[in-house]
Parts: C-alpha cells; structure tokens; sequence
C-alpha cells in the first residue's frame, strides 16, 4: 500500500482527514505504525500503538459515525520529546468510556464485545474521550517514550491546544 | 491480507487453518459462517489453527468468544492451537487464556478430544 503522507524526523505532526470507511482502518494503522517508528518506540509498542489506533478506528467509524460513509473521521499525530500524542475525531454523538463494562469481571468475561477501550487502556498511557459541540466527539491517546529512546530521537515539543477531559 | 481458511478432517475433529486477519466486518463474519457451516453439519469437535493469523482486534477476540460458547451450547468442543506471540498476548490480557483450551501441537490437540469424548 502506498503511503501518502510522509514522516520525517524534522516534522512532528502527520494530520489527516480519512472518509469514514471500514477501509480506511488499515490506513490509519500504516500511518501510525509510521509515525510511532519515527518517533522512535520499538516494535512491539509500535504494534499497541497500532492496536490503539485500530480500535479507535473501530469506534469511529462503525460506533460514531454509524458506519456513514459521507462521514469523515479526523487523525492527528503528534509527536513531542517524550511522547506521542494521537488524536481521532468522528461525527458522532460521543459515548461515555466509564460506562463500558469491564470486561475482565467475571460476569463479562464470555461477552462478545465490549473490549475495544480497554484494550486502548491497555496499550496507551493516557485515553480521554470529548464531545465537542457541533464537530463531534474526539478521543486523545497518549503513549510515552522511555528515557533512553528520548534522548536518542531528541524529538520535537511544539505547542497544541489543550483539551478537557470528561473522562 | 483478509482472512482465509481451509478445513481439514482429521480423526473426529474439524481443523480449521486460519490465516489474515480476524477483524470487524469480513474477518469476523467469516468465521462466525465457518463455525456455524460446521456444526450445521455435525462437526462438534474443533480445532482453530491460528498460527498465520496476522492480526486480530477485539471483535476478532470476540468472535473467538462466540465461536467458544457457541460450539459448547451445541454439546460440542472447541479448541485453539498455535497462537501467534499477538494472539497470546492478547488472551492473555484480556483473561481469556485461561477460558479456552490452547495447544502447540496438532497432535496432541487432535488426540485431547478422543480423550474427553471417551471420559
């Protein structure tokens, strides 16, 4: 598969708009995959990071926008000196994280679904879900680099916005 | 790469080969057919070789899940061999390892079920 937006080491974010595409997951798994390399996490965090950014995807796409496809889900990544920070917004009326069941208690364990959030919980350091008024909801992952891998990338720390949490 | 599978009958058990992806929409649906093609005509005993899986998500887990308590509603057993270090992992973390029944060697997976329909 092609990949149509170059990372490099001197720029630190990759912001693209993808239509909202069961398809399309795959993309946003390249592009982050690209991005977490050059950000400079190993493989296997490189495959969390991907996971991640395949069940937010998921969530997205099939659970936000209802699977429209005249929809369109937003993707931003960020890289900063000590963490890779990624944002995806659908269209959607936003969803409560702290309602979703456990997935681990017993009661759960045999459930078909209901594990997509904790495995992003899982695999990032930080999740945070928004709703913004008229755009939709937006959820913010984080995954930090160890201290070793930081000072070898000497990575990018450019201002962003800040945003609420209403988890 | 989507998902492919082929099936093959070894002894009493249905051997399933799966390869790709098991993710929402063709993945998923695709093993939810097979499982459901399987029992339709009385195979009970499966097996789920999962050793070219690439990639699976938490429908992929949940699917696995269905194909589980599916097979057992039936009176049936369903079983895993060759989890891939992903695939591991993730039962793991999400406390399904547990759960099912998970083997590295075919033959030893094939004879488990002459074992417990005998017992």
């Amino acid at each position: 598969m092609p990949f149509p937006y170059p990372m490099t080491p001197e720029s630190s974010v990759v912001e693209v708009t993808l239509e909202s595409d069961l398809k399309n997951v795959e993309v946003a798994e390249e592009i982050s995959r690209r991005v977490a390399g050059t950000a400079g996490f190993d493989e296997d965090d490189q495959r969390r990071i991907e996971m991640a950014v395949h069940e937010s995807m998921i969530n997205a796409i099939w659970h936000g926008n209802k699977n429209d496809s005249s929809k369109s889900v937003w993707l931003r990544f960020q890289i900063h000196r000590d963490r890779l920070e990624i944002r995806i917004r659908d269209q959607g009326n936003g969803f409560d994280p702290q309602c979703v069941p456990n997935p681990l208690a017993q009661e759960n364990l045999l459930n078909v679904s209901g594990r997509g959030i904790f495995l992003i919980r899982s695999f990032m350091d930080e999740f945070r879900v928004e709703s913004i008024s008229g755009l939709g909801t937006e959820v913010t992952m984080v995954k930090r680099l160890n201290s070793g891998i930081q000072q070898k990338q000497g990575g990018t720390d450019r201002e962003h916005e800040s945003h609420n949490s209403t988890s | 790469m989507s998902m492919k599978a082929t099936i093959r009958q070894v002894d009493s058990v249905s051997v399933i080969d799966i390869s790709g992806r098991i993710t929402l929409g063709e993945g998923c649906t695709e093993l939810r057919e097979l499982i459901r093609d399987q029992l339709s005509k009385g195979n009970k005993n499966i097996l789920l070789n999962l050793a070219d899986v690439t990639y699976i998500d938490s429908s992929g887990i949940g699917e696995l899940v269905s194909a589980y308590t599916g097979v057992s509603k039936q009176g049936g057993t369903l079983r895993l061999l060759n989890l891939t270090k992903k695939v591991h992992d993730l039962l793991q973390i999400t406390k399904l390892y547990t759960v099912f029944d998970v083997y590295d060697d075919e033959a030893k997976a094939i004879s488990s079920f002459s074992k417990a329909s005998s017992a």
